[in-house]
């Protein structure tokens, strides 16, 4: 056995990899529950690699013969319902491990540097799933499939200029159609597949280059003991191997559950209408993207248009997402980790964390005045976590808390009370409700603001 | 070889010269597979002329037809719908059809139409392309009671009159796009041809 891997070695560096990315290793000792996302989410595309292959095995990628041939698979295919299912669920379980592993990162400041480009890959990684996620669900050619993927292509057509050619591009078509279904299987069976394993690849070897970050925040590098071994780090495996295999198994269970006896999560996962056959002449009652998409959609629709173009809510939807990117450079706070933050940072997250979770809400219901006024503040919300970080996370006015909440205090609810006055129908008491908001919002600053103090990171993990 | 007199700006202009040809090789064969996800020879063809029947259309009922894969409608608009088009005028984005990229010039009129009481429109909301519903019901529960009859787009609530004009507060930007077409007969109509063509 000894001579064989001396062999393989003479030839290929496997020994040296083992060490490198597994045995020798060191990750900080003091990873938590959401240091599991990151394994998961890996375990989650393998899923889905290996039920999407045997899928394809079955499904035809033809607008006569798509639906038939889904719901061939559950009915006449021997185990087939349990391996759509898998994959259906499995398309849901990518995104909310994913938004999981993303919220790590906001807490414990992951994106920092020196991980900017683990981050950057990270959300291109992102923007790749959305895409995969959104041409396979083109594929079981029902209503929701249908309709969907013409609303969403039809975004492209609101860029300015080139707009309507790009989206007779992306269809091959005037309308979704065979053309559509045909180059979207391809996409989702093969283009972004690859582009996504090479987008993991490089960011997990851009992560074993610098070193995991941890609920501490602090660099594991900067301490060594005489070995060069990290003092506060211990060799992914076996250690971590063991701890991921423990998350695996508990997230197993909870999928099973979901593909045995929630497989459509109540119209979540699977929407009702996707099992009536794309009907080009008929568009559903209603239209709400999968779950994983609505807080976007959300965006999308509490943006009116502008001088009759529908383009600045697309270019907000994507803005949305894109400005993730510029998060290393937008935080300026001298510490990473969620724990040693002020008070500021903290609340910034939570209303971040309303905004998203309310903004998905939003985007599943139908638009009403009352809605689209919500959807608007919480917007609003969402990109002044990102657009106002560089000043609330400056150390230089950390501990002169008072005026800064005075201003902001005095502006969210200015922006509210304006998004109301420009409806065509103001809802009533907003004014005086926002008024109170304000009011309350300086009346109870000692209380909330007790603490906004950066406090200092120590050199080693806290954890035992 | 000796690196010692080698010639550094001729290798520079070497490697610049032969990446750039490089990179416009890669941009040529770029083209073709960029192309070729534009609709195909048969895609085109297919936005063939659509010829419909009348004759069996009641006042006051819609009949879809296909055309490029598109929903067409065709409304026999009654008397008391024809009347109520000029009486919302105010509350329509482009009344008089201003916009002309979305009719022919033969429908620039009150009624959008050659023959006023038929209404010929692609039933593809021109917001984000959901399919509109017709709702001819006056005063709907859900639409208020000031709606005059019309199109309501499921999809993100835009409202359009029975000549396809949208109404103020849409979220879609102009009126619904008139196909052209032409008049075969009294009771026959030609959808996707003009007149002149």
């Amino acid at each position: 056995m000894n001579k064989l891997l001396a062999w393989v070695d003479a030839r290929f560096p496997l020994t040296a990899h083992w060490t490198a990315h597994l045995s020798e290793y060191y990750a900080p000792k003091n990873f938590n529950f959401w240091y599991f996302f990151g394994s998961l989410a890996m375990l989650v595309l393998v899923i889905q690699v290996v039920s999407g292959i045997f899928l394809t095995m079955h499904y035809k990628p033809d607008a006569e013969l798509a639906f038939a041939s889904v719901e061939y698979i559950m009915r006449d295919v021997e185990w087939g319902w349990l391996i759509r299912y898998i994959h259906s669920t499995g398309a849901s379980a990518f995104f909310i491990v994913v938004y999981l592993h993303m919220f790590r990162g906001l807490m414990y400041g992951s994106y920092r540097g020196p991980r900017e480009l683990i981050w950057i890959f990270g959300v291109l990684i992102f923007l790749v799933l959305m895409g995969e996620a959104f041409f396979g669900y083109l594929l079981p050619w029902g209503q929701m499939s249908f309709w969907g993927a013409q609303v969403i292509v039809n975004l492209f057509a609101t860029v300015p200029f080139i707009g309507e050619e790009l989206s007779i591009l992306i269809r091959g078509d005037f309308v979704v159609s065979d053309a559509t279904l045909n180059r979207f299987f391809a996409f989702h069976v093969i283009a972004f597949p690859l582009v996504l394993i090479g987008l993991v690849t490089v960011h997990i070897l851009a992560l074993h280059e610098v070193g995991s970050n941890n609920p501490d925040g602090v660099e594991i590098k900067k301490l060594k003991d005489e070995k060069g071994v990290p003092l506060d780090g211990i060799p992914f495996h076996p250690y971590y191997s063991v701890k991921d295999i423990l998350g695996a198994v508990v997230f197993l269970i909870a999928f099973s559950a979901i593909v045995f006896f929630a497989p459509e999560m109540g119209g979540y996962f699977i929407e009702a209408n996707n099992f009536i056959p794309a009907d080009p002449l008929k568009t559903p009652e209603h239209i709400a993207p999968v779950w994983y998409f609505t807080p976007y959609y959300a965006v999308l629709r509490a943006v009116p248009p502008v001088l009759g173009s529908q383009f600045p809510g697309v270019a907000a939807m994507g803005l949305a997402v894109l400005i993730f990117f510029a998060l290393p450079w937008l935080d300026k706070a001298k510490v990473k980790s969620i724990r040693y933050r002020g008070a500021t940072y903290k609340w910034f997250l939570a209303a971040f964390v309303v905004s998203f979770i309310g903004l998905g809400w939003l985007g599943i219901l139908p638009a009403t005045p009352l809605y689209t006024w919500i959807a608007r503040v919480l917007s609003v919300v969402y990109f002044a976590f990102f657009l106002l970080m560089p000043w609330y996370t400056d150390s230089s006015r950390v501990g002169k808390p008072n005026a800064k909440w005075f201003i902001v205090a005095l502006v969210v609810p200015a922006i509210g009370v304006v998004l109301n006055a420009a409806q065509a129908k103001p809802l009533p008491y907003v004014t005086e409700l926002l008024f109170f908001v304000h009011l309350a919002c300086f009346v109870l600053m000692p209380m909330y603001l007790k603490g906004d103090q950066t406090k200092p990171e120590p050199q080693r993990v806290t954890d035992k | 070889m000796s690196d010692l007199n080698v010639d550094k700006s001729k290798r520079r202009f070497l490697v610049m010269a032969s990446s750039a040809v490089g990179g416009v090789a890669a941009a040529g064969v770029a083209i073709p597979f960029v192309v070729s996800m534009m609709p195909s020879a048969r895609a085109l063809a297919a936005g063939a002329p659509v010829e419909v029947d009348l004759s069996k259309l009641e006042p006051g009922a819609i009949l879809t037809v296909e055309w490029r894969g598109k929903p067409v409608w065709i409304v026999n608009r009654n008397k008391e719908m024809l009347d109520l088009l000029a009486k919302h005028e105010d509350k329509l984005s482009d009344p008089a059809s201003d916009n002309s990229n979305q009719q022919p010039e033969y429908c620039k009129n009150p009624t959008r139409s050659i023959k006023p009481e038929y209404l010929i429109a692609v039933g593809i909301c021109t917001h984000l392309g959901c399919s509109p519903t017709f709702r001819k019901e006056i005063g709907a529960a859900d639409l208020g009671n000031d709606w005059p009859g019309g199109f309501f787009c499921p999809c993100h609530g835009s409202r359009f009159d029975l000549a396809a004009r949208v109404f103020n507060g849409s979220p879609a930007p102009t009126n619904l796009v008139i196909p052209p077409h032409k008049y075969l007969s009294e009771t026959k109509v030609l959808i996707g041809e003009d007149a002149k063509a």
